[in-house]
């Protein structure tokens, strides 16, 4: 595999007592898509949040194995969280706009790095519209409380939220779940022109979306990695037999 | 079975309707003491009354210094009690750990709210005033300034008091934050207290608020806690002292001071006059603007509430 972004090794992940990751080892290329599929519960959420210590927020979680990304472990002890978060966004599910306006929503992250030009503010928060596909929808509306904006685009304006902070890696954990199939299609597309700068990790429970949007799918079962491979590998000629019952719907 | 049936609707049709005529009582008694208050005190009330100070051994004029310390104190405990009180929430919510300690101050704060207040007064003359103030005043070598009852002392105390009003409620409006706005916070590369800054603290000031409002209606009715630390019966003149900076002097509270206090000059009023009858129509007065205030003040406290809940429900 070429340029490896992302490098997970050995990973064990407990709740307490309770492991939802059962030592998982896989390479994530970089400025590529990478899916993670599986049954609900088999630990997809939890893993993407590994790899940007979103589960330190968590009490009860315990890791053990690394996570290198280019090459730096970030379970290191001298690392700076912040920072890694900063070069790892995140998209979640439901989208999680501030009560603020669009604007302040856009420019969360760059405020937080004490940025306070006006301009910069500004341009930014245009480019990243941009990027996300929401600009001509948001323009005139900047001033406006975020939450009034349909889903679909609350959901872009995340992404856009996101990427503001010039992340070099974007997780998303089911970013379009809970849309329309024209929202759905539309995060479809802005994933397929955002691989070129970014390395994207998705999380999605739509088999067709994977099969659309990756270019390598992960098989999650009750918290091992049951296979790794390109995704048209994945969809057309699995490996294993729990790959193809899922993919193909036998059972779910 | 038909019997049975039949005899649950009834101890519930009792239950019920006594739990009714009960409630039908209170608010009768409510609304003939507010009714009754506001009759018999709306005719004295006027500017002169509001401003004035009381003449004449207490049977003419108005309440016009009662009013000012009133007003005066509740500033100074609120200076106390929200910040005090708004960092133990965020520090018991954000920061404490679930341990055995953590569990006996959370215990202690439910507790201290059901003290009586006496003993809040009690706790005010020893501790502040035979202790801290005492021995403020041997380390600075004020002579006596510290070390006796005066408004510095009756504002800590009352903002002990409203302590737990203001930290249960930041408590409660730190805890209704969605998780998912903390989440986003933390994904964009927010520290700890840039998330609480940034993100929590705007959305539970509505809920802050409310406490720091019922904070004061519940400090401005109280008697007990001050009745030894400086509330006086008459005063001449008002606890001001011109605050002097580079030549520039602005009148500030003299927290050194004595003072007088609304609900201390309504009991003073009903207890101590030399003329019972002629300041009646005073204590009436007195008792309605105190009343008008806790009031409104709740009302504005509902009124924040509503706000935002309703901010919350929108996602
Ligand atoms: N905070 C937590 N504390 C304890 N257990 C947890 C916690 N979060 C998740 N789990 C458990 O870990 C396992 C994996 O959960 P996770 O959310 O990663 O699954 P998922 O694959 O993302 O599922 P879904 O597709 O439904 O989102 C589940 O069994 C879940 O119950
Ligand atoms: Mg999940």
């Amino acid at each position: 595999m070429k340029d490896v972004k992302i490098s997970i090794k050995n990973l064990n992940l407990y709740y307490g007592t309770k492991q939802a990751l059962k030592n998982i080892s896989l390479n994530i290329p970089s400025k590529q898509v990478t899916a993670f599929i599986g049954p609900s519960g088999c630990g997809k959420s939890t893993f993407l949040r590994t790899l940007n210590r979103m589960n330190d927020l968590i009490d009860s979680v315990n890791i053990t194995g690394e996570v290198l990304i280019d090459g730096i472990d970030i379970y290191d002890k001298s690392l700076d969280v912040v920072n890694l978060r900063k070069r790892v966004g995140m998209v979640f599910q439901k989208s999680n706009l501030f009560p603020k306006s669009v604007f302040e929503n856009l420019v969360f992250g760059l405020r937080l790095n004490g940025i306070r030009d006006k301009n910069i503010l500004l341009e930014t928060a245009e480019t990243t519209c941009k990027q996300a596909a929401i600009w001509d929808e948001v323009k005139d509306r900047l001033n406006e409380p975020a939450l009034s904006l349909s889903g679909g685009q609350q959901q872009r304006l995340c992404i856009a939220r996101a990427l503001a902070v010039k992340p070099e890696i974007l997780l998303m954990d089911e970013p379009a779940s809970a849309l329309d199939p024209i929202s759905t299609a539309k995060i479809e597309e802005l994933i397929h022109d955002l691989k070129t700068k970014y390395t994207i990790v998705i999380v999605t429970h739509n088999m067709q979306q994977a099969a659309r949007v990756s270019d390598l799918t992960a098989f999650f079962y009750i918290g091992e990695l049951i296979e790794y491979d390109k995704t048209t590998k994945i969809f057309t000629n699995p490996s294993f037999k729990q790959t193809e019952d899922y993919v193909t719907g036998r059972f779910g | 079975m038909e019997l049975t049936k039949k005899k649950r609707d009834v101890s519930g049709f009792l239950l019920i309707s006594s739990t009714r005529i009960l409630f039908f009582f209170l608010i009768l008694i409510l609304l003939v003491l507010i009714g009754k208050i506001f009759i018999e005190g709306i005719g004295i009330i006027s500017l002169e009354f509001i401003f004035d100070e009381p003449k004449n051994n207490m049977t003419e004029g108005g309440i016009g210094p009662a009013i000012f310390g009133t007003i005066a104190v509740t500033v100074v405990m609120v200076l106390f009690a929200v910040p005090l009180g708004v960092f133990a929430a965020i520090y018991l919510s954000e920061y404490a750990k679930d341990s055995f300690f953590y569990r006996i101050i959370r215990t202690s704060i439910n507790n201290l709210a059901g003290i009586p207040s006496i003993v809040f007064g009690l706790f005010g003359l020893g501790f502040f005033i035979l202790f801290i103030g005492k021995n403020l005043d041997e380390v600075l070598e004020t002579g006596l300034l510290f070390g006796q009852p005066a408004l510095l002392w009756a504002s800590s105390t009352l903002a002990v008091l409203v302590l737990p009003i203001v930290i249960i409620s930041t408590l409660e409006a730190l805890n209704s934050v969605p998780k998912s706005h903390r989440d986003a916070s933390y994904g964009l590369g927010a520290s700890k207290w840039q998330t609480i800054k940034s993100v929590v603290l705007p959305q539970a000031r509505p809920g802050i608020l409310t406490g720091t409002i019922l904070a004061i209606s519940r400090g401005v009715g109280e008697t007990a806690p001050i009745l030894f630390l400086g509330c006086a019966f008459f005063l001449p003149s008002l606890p001001v002292a011109d605050l002097c900076i580079w030549g520039y002097c602005i009148p500030m509270i003299n927290p050194t001071e004595q003072f007088m206090y609304l609900a201390y000059h309504i009991f003073i009023l009903a207890t101590q006059s030399s003329n019972p009858t002629k300041s009646l129509p005073l204590q009436y007065g007195a008792t309605l603007v105190l009343i008008a205030l806790t009031i409104l003040l709740n009302i504005t406290a509902i009124l924040f509430r509503y706000k935002f809940r309703k901010s919350l429900g929108r996602n």
